[in-house]
């Protein structure tokens, strides 16, 4: 047994984590998930904000990430959304526009009566990374003079009397890593005193936490945050259970959990591997 | 001459930007400042492209190993600034009907539309997804506990991978809650890891003011390179 698990082909450890992955979500399964005290806290910050509060939806990710952060970034929206906030999307990355787009379709989809520019309003790309935040924290037209159709600001009737993000009532960013949650917390969030929540990537989350609770009211690391929140949404909106789109995280969770479980195994069987190898000299 | 004026303007526009930050009055200078570095990260796009267009001719012309991956990078670089410049495929927006290029180079059904959703977002997708398989192999083979070192990283991989698990409080359902995997990792993450994270942010923090310091008075010229 030892000799078979030590010469054991890697190609056999890519199959076990290839059927790990794939049956859950063939299957649907998944376990049920306890809404963490953080998780609660993203969902608070934002279900306490009065109806109609103006709320800034900084999506800074990309497609490696989507399968992590695309979840949030959509529960993000459709909380926002049941909550009727006034919504205004912007990315600091390249190949962020599409990432909006997604949320916007689950507006479209879900909430037929948001109007654009009413309700919701896209600003798109900017290049500049932090230069960006800087400036649109003092003065969003010096920057946007027009949404990403090519209208003008001042004609859009949701954004002719803002005048920069301090006029907006939170921050709520989803980010994959440089420039992301981080460069919001320091050029935005901190030094205007704004309140934000964050969702971030499971590797990126351990830099965060240190701006909890001050500078980050909440933060969701990873999908099993993402999927906590989901759980609470559907809690306090009960309606949504109904809503299939408003389960991606939870049913995301089924591969993940499998894979853990992989994992885990493989570094016992591995360690008894290296430990009996050892005993044996 | 070539290095005392770029020294100047980091100078300037750095001093700018500090006083900005404490003087409301002078706000508008940071934004002036920031705008045009803005300007510039736009214009970093256009060298960064050219860039790569030199560095993959120069392969190609020098027939250097890989000079095929470099084939391929150049079709696909060009094809996608050909239908993105040119809005191919793109609808006029309907503020400006009347305006043929007025719709977004990203707009649904466009050629770059179809590009990013069919090309891009997959193979990025794919190459992300690559590393379950990976880290699979890695946990098999590599992830052993050779010393008290090892042991300790070891055992809060393992709690945190049970933590961020759903299953994991399962498991021990029949502990206090505290003492439940989920509570750990919380534990884990908010005592040792914020400890050890705030503590190395400080040091940073504590770097770039001594680092930007040394900029903004041209103490240190080494962002311009060695020419």
């Amino acid at each position: 047994m030892h000799h078979f698990l030590s010469h054991l082909d890697r190609r056999w450890i890519f199959l076990l984590m290839f059927l790990a992955v794939a049956i859950p979500i063939l299957t649907g399964v998944y376990f049920p998930v306890k809404a963490s005290p953080m998780a609660r806290s993203v969902f608070k910050t934002i279900d306490d904000l009065p109806e109609g509060s103006k709320v800034l939806l900084a999506f800074d990710y990309d497609p490696p990430s989507m399968g992590e952060l695309a979840p949030m970034a959509q529960a993000f929206t459709r909380h926002c959304a049941l909550k009727k906030h006034k919504l205004y999307f912007m990315t600091l990355w390249p190949q962020g526009p599409p990432m909006i787009d997604r949320s916007i379709a689950v507006l479209n989809k879900e909430f037929p009566n948001y109007k654009y520019g009413e309700d919701y309003v896209n600003f798109g790309f900017r290049p500049g990374n932090e230069g960006v935040i800087k400036v649109v924290v003092t003065n969003i037209k010096e920057l946007y003079e027009t949404d990403v159709a090519g209208e003008g600001l001042d004609k859009i009737p949701m954004t002719k009397d803002i005048k920069s993000v301090q006029d907006l009532d939170l921050i709520v960013n989803v980010s994959a890593g440089f420039p992301g949650a981080k460069e919001w917390v320091q050029y935005a969030a901190s030094a205007y005193k704004k309140p934000m929540v964050a969702g971030t990537t499971g590797v990126g989350a351990p830099v965060l936490y240190p701006y909890v609770p001050d500078q980050l009211t909440g933060l969701l690391g990873a999908i099993k945050a993402a999927a906590e929140y989901e759980q609470t949404i559907i809690e306090h909106y009960p309606a949504q259970k109904a809503n299939k789109d408003t389960q991606e995280a939870l049913r995301r969770m089924g591969p993940q959990d499998f894979a853990h479980l992989l994992i885990i195994s493989l570094i016992l069987v591995g360690n008894w591997i290296y430990f009996a190898g050892r005993k044996q000299g | 001459m070539k290095r005392t004026i770029p020294v100047l303007i980091a100078s300037v526009t750095g001093f700018v930007l500090v006083v900005a930050s404490f003087v409301p009055v002078a706000e508008s200078w940071g934004e002036t400042a920031m705008i045009w570095f803005d300007i510039l990260a736009s214009i970093a796009f256009v060298i960064g492209a050219g860039n790569i267009l030199k560095v993959c001719l120069k392969k190609i012309s020098d027939r250097r190993e890989g000079w095929g991956y470099a084939l391929v990078t150049l079709i696909a670089f060009l094809i996608t600034l050909y239908v993105g410049l040119f809005k191919i495929g793109v609808n006029p927006s309907e503020q400006f009907a009347d305006r043929p290029w007025s719709g977004d180079y990203v707009a649904n059904g466009s050629a770059f539309w179809w590009a990013y959703q069919y090309v891009y977002l997959p193979l990025a997708a794919t190459m992300f997804s690559m590393l379950a398989f990976y880290i699979a192999s890695a946990s098999f083979r590599a992830f052993r506990a050779k010393n008290t070192e090892a042991l300790v990283l070891l055992t809060t991989a393992f709690v945190v991978l049970l933590g961020q698990a759903s299953f994991g409080d399962s498991i021990t359902f029949f502990l206090p809650a505290e003492l439940q995997f989920s509570s750990i990792t919380s534990t884990i993450m908010n005592v040792f890891n914020l400890a050890g994270n705030r503590a190395i942010m400080i040091g940073i923090a504590l770097g770039v003011v001594s680092l930007s310091l040394k900029i903004l008075l041209g103490v240190d010229r080494s962002y311009l390179g060695s020419d």
